[in-house]
């Protein structure tokens, strides 16, 4: 049996990825070892969706062998992960609607790629998405939406944003499978994504001069 | 712009040849105009969202007037089945006064209502898993139909059923079958105000777009109503096999179904599907190809074969799908897309079968009327060239601005003619 998680896990293998884990700690290796082998393992996902080699179930499917190598890990964890992030990003499906997929799949490859998530759900208020810039000061956030109401939501966030005086301080995206560059001046946004490798790169783009 | 001097029996066979031309794919007299209104009466008619839901009056009105306005070659009016669903407390959907936002329409909650290890229950006796344990998961007031034992051991004893049947005595289970009562007569009364307002928009001359129920890819039912998107996901690789007997013990009920209760009153007779994750980004070409496109293919077929038109509505981008639609036989179906690539699809699958779009809402809702203007003109001459086109948006135009609909819609008569 291969001792590789990287490959197991980002081939999906789940049953071999589980039992790596467990004979790697039950080795002595130490769990932070282990746990970055898997953080690598997901970074060769991440790549594999952004090049259509992977799709959303091959997300979730490395999502859940992840949460379940996670679970063996993390109750032998004695020391706590600090990693660097590349950037801040506040996300979250806009007042009025509660479609989840898209903005989960841009969380997910956000993550993947670095970057510091604070996930707001769905349906979330324009004095919400105000109230969590505020708190962890973002480099950017992101707008998700799927219905027509959503492009109102949007530029009601984005005014809400400008009138707490945070406008300068955030780079702003929307997606969703009907925005567009008409929604993205409408709402006063920076820039609109069809799928969650453009947001990607947006923010690898923003944050680029750190 | 009232077409003058002509009866509504005339306008009305004129419209339905024009629809019926551009799907067998002979060139109509013009490009048949089909606003999915969506929740827009509601903006129109400044109506509420949650009027919209719970006043079958007030939703009709509002419907009526749009479409006695725009005057479509083809309509259709969405259900607003508050009350019902009120009454039966259901958990698949969240609507303004039930747990929705204010402002939008209803909206699809995703769950696990049959459980990774329930397949065999369900495939063993579908029926009776429905009953006992899948309705009282979907609607809160059916809960204590799980505390009923099995149905066929109930009444598999003949004579004794009657005595048997004292587990229905208890009071919960009384409610139970009261809130089933209560939705029922709720729904049969938006039923008929339906009916009611189809017969009059007929005789005014407006032909309906679909003639039966909405059905469903087996792939999104199992998805959507049953597993959950994570469940039946993280099936396609730990447990195919029963993913797959469940698709293949769903399609034909719901073609038996479905035919039945679709009235065949005209040469189209379509009906309406909405797709889900047969999008590009939902699933790999494989995972396509065997899971979703069998499923959805013989529904179709099935379809066809009924003297029905299928008419997938391809929500999301269906661009590396293409291909397969083309398999489908030749002017028999009306593919209705959402942000695929019309002058792509215009290519591929256009001398298959008629194409219907893809107005961006965006347009409708924040565009100016000279960039509405140029968008369908576009849409016109290219996906509209030599026939095989229905005009419409890229779904339910729910916020789009009245002003601006108008402009399409008379643009759209105007140039849309094939000269």
């Amino acid at each position: 049996m291969s001792k590789d998680l990287v490959a197991a896990l980002s081939d999906l293998q789940e049953e071999e990825a589980l039992i790596i884990t467990r004979d790697r700690l039950d080795a002595g290796e130490a769990p932070l070892g282990v746990l970055a082998d898997a953080t690598r393992a997901m970074e060769i996902v991440g790549r594999r969706f952004a090049d259509q080699e992977y799709f959303l179930p091959d997300l979730m499917y490395a999502g859940d062998i992840l949460r379940q190598v996670t679970e063996i890990i993390t109750p032998r964890l004695t020391t706590t992960v600090e990693r660097n992030y590349l950037g801040t990003v506040v996300l979250g499906t806009v007042a009025g609607d509660i479609h989840n997929i898209g903005k989960d799949i841009v969380a997910f490859m956000l993550d993947v790629n670095g970057f510091k998530v604070y996930d707001l759900g769905v349906d979330v208020p324009p004095a919400r998405f105000v109230e969590k810039i505020r708190e962890v000061k973002p480099d950017m956030v992101g707008l998700s939406g799927l219905l027509t109401v959503a492009f109102q939501a949007m530029k009601e966030t984005v005014d809400a944003i400008k009138a707490a005086d945070l406008r300068s301080q955030v780079k702003i995206m929307i997606g969703g499978s009907q925005v567009d560059e008409q929604v993205m001046n409408f709402a006063g946004a920076d820039a609109f994504c069809l799928d969650a490798m453009a947001g990607v790169s947006y923010a690898k783009q923003w944050v680029g001069g750190k | 712009m009232m077409e003058m001097g002509k009866t509504p029996d005339e306008l009305y066979r004129e419209r339905l040849k024009r629809t019926e031309d551009a799907i067998r794919l002979t060139v109509p007299d013009r490009v048949p105009f089909f606003p999915r209104l969506g929740f827009f009466a509601t903006r129109y008619a400044g109506l509420s969202h949650e009027e919209a839901m719970n006043s079958s009056d007030k939703w009709l009105a509002a419907n009526r007037r749009v479409i006695m306005d725009l005057e479509p070659d083809i309509y259709s009016i969405s259900e607003n089945p508050g009350k019902s669903w009120e009454a039966v407390d259901l958990k698949q959907m969240r609507w303004p006064g039930h747990g929705g936002p204010a402002n939008s329409p209803y909206q699809f909650v995703d769950g696990e209502h049959l459980k990774a290890d329930e397949y065999d229950a369900f495939l063993a006796d579908p029926t009776d898993f429905l009953i006992r344990t899948y309705l009282p998961r979907i609607f809160g007031t059916l809960e204590p139909l799980q505390k009923l034992p099995s149905l066929q051991a109930l009444f598999i004893g003949g004579y004794k059923g009657a005595t048997s049947s004292s587990v229905f005595v208890e009071p919960a289970m009384l409610q139970a079958f009261e809130s089933l009562y209560k939705a029922g007569v709720e729904a049969r009364k938006a039923q008929q105000q339906l009916a009611a307002t189809h017969e009059e928009l007929e005789s005014q001359g407006f032909p309906r777009a679909f003639a039966g129920p909405n059905m469903f890819a087996p792939f999104d039912i199992v998805a959507d109503m049953f597993r959950g998107i994570q469940g039946a996901m993280m099936d396609m690789y730990r447990r195919p096999d029963k993913l797959l007997a469940m698709m293949d013990e769903i399609l034909p009920v719901q073609l038996k179904d479905g035919i039945a209760k679709t009235k065949k009153t005209d040469g189209i007779s379509a009906i309406y599907i909405p797709l889900h994750f047969g999008a590009d980004g939902f699933m790999s070409a494989k995972q396509f190809e065997t899971f979703y496109w069998p499923g959805l293919k013989g529904l179709m077929l099935g379809l066809i074969e009924a003297g029905l038109t299928p008419c997938p509505f391809l929500e999301g981008d269906f661009s590396s799908r293409l291909p397969y639609f083309a398999e489908l036989p030749k002017g028999k179906t009306v593919l209705y897309f959402d942000s695929t690539d019309l002058f792509r699809a215009k290519k591929i699958v256009g001398d298959r079968a008629c194409i219907a779009g893809n107005m961006p809402l965006s347009l409708l809702q924040s565009g100016t009327p000279d960039q509405v203007r140029e968008y369908s003109k576009k849409l016109i001459d290219v996906v509209g060239k030599d026939g095989g086109f229905i005009m419409t948006s890229r779904g339910g135009m729910d916020d789009a601005n009245p002003e601006l609909v108008k402009v399409w819609a008379d643009f759209t008569k105007e140039y849309g003619v094939y000269r």
